[in-house]
């Protein structure tokens, strides 16, 4: 089996890779494109330190063929804010101290933000549903989730064009 | 939020030791790195590039207790992209331990395993590859003879004199300046015991903890132009991981440069120093950044956990609730190697009778050894489990004798200025004012003379 391209975008910028067949998405982003603030925890689909969106779909990273992201739109923590203004996620987690070591942050921020994104105002369960593949060992999910629904309440107040 | 936790601050507790207000006591304030965390941005050791950096993975024992017949790695070696396989004859010093920096020996741990493996995951040979993948194949195919020997994998097993000795010292116990175990005493508890109204015993068990960190233990070293080598490393002790790894490695402290301090969690798990002193000799050997990191697997299976215990309180107590006699027999699973659970028993039995004034106590401690992970640090190690099992048998004090477990504890709690068994004189005591504050809020009510106790007076 032979190298390929495949090409993506990643935070809105157009991407053409050469990628080894087998190669992981989570490191494809890392190593190739630079990517870092995408973590790999556990590189089995066990802690989702590596979710990332492919086409505004939570997906983990660790477990997705870099091959198979061709044509996709692809978003990483990276491109979370916008203009270098954080989303209300990434103020919310801040806000409720809902981040210690960080390693898991960018991940929850990302599976977070994919339920924000289809459900701008979720029940407490959705939000604990939504992160239920997140494993966070430092803080405690009580103030992620708390974080969550912050955030959710600020972006209820912004304009829409903002959010 | 900050108001709130400003609320719960007892500013009349404890006002003489205070100068002024407080400024961040009793706030939330943002933690430096937050902003970091959320855009993505902080750097992990993992988070930097090396040109032509190699990888390790490691072959390690499929043995509880064996002695090891050879090591071939001429299947390993035919692996593409395998550059260097390293064993025990690579590493200058291979004996050693890591809390030989404070003074506690002897050397009793191989960096790489010579002629028998102690535990299951024991380290035997560091494959370097090209990349992780033919690393991980090549470890695979290092064939690693072995002949089985009885494994101890029970401390108190460990324990009887029959029991096979697993460390080259002939006994399954470390050594306190000649004595198989740590002994902290005061008073005659022996004579209490006859004078008390009742006895209570009971023992308590616990599993060994994995940390699990979302990011597992790893280091990348790097040769530097001028002969020495940066440590990039998630570790929680840099200056034991440099010292340690210099002495492993036979070069002067000056040698080597550890760059930290950014950790994905670690509670204790990442204070051993097993990754460095490879991922560097590694470096050493090839001339080439290297990076050696624990898959999830190994960080389940190798990194060392908390230890296991198991403790035995033997209370006398009188019909008041005084409990004027402790003995404590407490046994802590070293698992294979000692790492810090020397250090861990001396803080468990030192930490004995718990927050309380028993004025007779006997308390004796055993590390001991068994063929099973190496247990080391991890969140308060040596005093968690012996909490747990404190403040068990106070409750089971409190029933017996149909007290109230608060006031029984309000009535035993420590005070300022008191002795300790192993004669540390009591400074800044909080438990009567903690008990206080916890009744009052989940709604106990306390007698009067209770409220009005203080861990500042007898009383
Ligand atoms: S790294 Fe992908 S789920 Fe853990
Ligand atoms: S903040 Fe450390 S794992 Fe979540």
């Amino acid at each position: 089996m032979r190298s390929s391209f495949v090409s993506f975008t990643l935070n809105g910028e157009e991407k053409e890779l050469l990628i080894a067949p087998g190669q992981r998405l989570v490191d494809v982003l890392r190593e190739q494109c630079g990517a870092m603030g995408t973590r790999n925890g556990c590189g089995q689909g066990g802690c989702g330190a590596c979710t990332v969106h492919v086409d505004a779909v939570p997906m983990l990273s660790c477990l997705v063929l870099a091959e198979l992201a061709e044509g996709c739109d692809i978003l990483t923590i990276e491109g979370a804010a916008r203009d270098r203004t954080l989303h209300a996620l990434q103020e919310a987690f801040v806000a409720e101290a809902a981040t210690q070591c960080g390693f898991c942050t960018a991940g929850m921020i990302m599976a977070a933000k994919a339920l924000l994104d289809r459900d701008p105002a979720p029940q407490r369960e959705a939000v604990v549903e939504a992160l239920s593949g997140n494993v966070c060992r430092c803080t405690g999910y009580e103030p992620i989730i708390a974080a969550v629904l912050a955030a959710a309440a600020m972006l209820a107040r912004l304009p829409a064009a903002a959010a | 939020m900050s108001a709130d936790i400003t609320a719960r601050i007892r500013e009349d507790i404890f006002a003489a030791e205070r100068a002024g207000v407080f400024r961040a006591v009793g706030r939330a304030l943002p933690r430096i790195d937050a902003r970091a965390h959320v855009s993505g941005s902080t750097r992990y050791y993992a988070d930097r590039s090396f040109p032509g950096l190699l990888h390790v993975v490691m072959a390690r024992s499929e043995r509880h207790h064996a002695l090891i017949g050879g090591i071939d790695l001429s299947a390993a070696e035919a692996v593409k992209g395998v550059v260097r396989i390293l064993t025990h004859k690579d590493v200058p010093n291979n004996w050693y331990t890591i809390l030989k920096l404070i003074g506690m020996g002897p050397d009793e741990e191989p960096v790489l395993a010579e002629d028998r493996v102690l535990y299951r995951g024991e380290p035997v040979a560091a494959v370097l590859a090209e990349t992780a993948d033919a690393a991980r194949e090549a470890a695979g195919k290092v064939r690693i003879a072995y002949e089985d020997l009885p494994a101890v994998l029970d401390i108190e097993a460990a324990m009887l004199t029959d029991a096979s000795a697993i460390k080259p010292h002939g006994s399954n116990l470390f050594i306190y300046d000649g004595r198989d175990h740590f002994h902290v005493h005061c008073g005659d508890t022996e004579a209490a015991f006859c004078e008390v109204e009742h006895i209570l015993e009971h023992s308590y068990q616990s599993s060994p903890i994995e940390h699990a960190p979302v990011e597992t233990t790893g280091a990348i070293a790097v040769p530097e132009p001028n002969g020495r080598y940066s440590i990039h490393s998630n570790t929680q002790a840099a200056f034991f991981t440099l010292d340690n790894a210099a002495l492993i490695l036979g070069v002067p402290f000056r040698h080597l440069r550890v760059i930290g301090g950014t950790v994905g969690g670690g509670f204790g798990g990442k204070v051993d120093v097993i990754v460095e002193p490879i991922a560097v000799l590694g470096a050493m050997r090839t001339g080439r950044p290297v990076k050696y990191a624990f898959s999830r697997e190994e960080e389940m299976q190798v990194s060392s956990p908390r230890a296991a215990e198991r403790i035995r309180i033997k209370d006398g107590v009188m019909a008041d609730g005084r409990i004027i006699a402790r003995d404590v027999r407490i046994l802590v699973d070293a698992g294979a190697y000692s790492r810090h659970s020397p250090y861990g028993t001396i803080k468990a039995a030192a930490h004995m009778p718990g927050p309380y004034t028993v004025p007779n106590v006997t308390i004796n401690a055993w590390c001991v050894y068994t063929n099973r992970t190496p247990s080391s640090a991890m969140r308060g190690f040596g005093v968690t489990i012996g909490d747990f099992a404190v403040e068990v048998q106070m409750d089971r004090i409190a029933r017996l004798l149909g007290r109230d477990p608060f006031e029984l504890r309000l009535q035993n709690a420590y005070r300022d200025g008191e002795m300790k068994p192993h004669r540390k004189k009591v400074e800044g005591a909080a438990l009567v004012e903690v008990v206080q504050a916890a009744a009052e809020r989940i709604g106990h009510s306390l007698p009067p003379e209770y409220r009005a106790m203080s861990s500042s007076r007898k009383g």
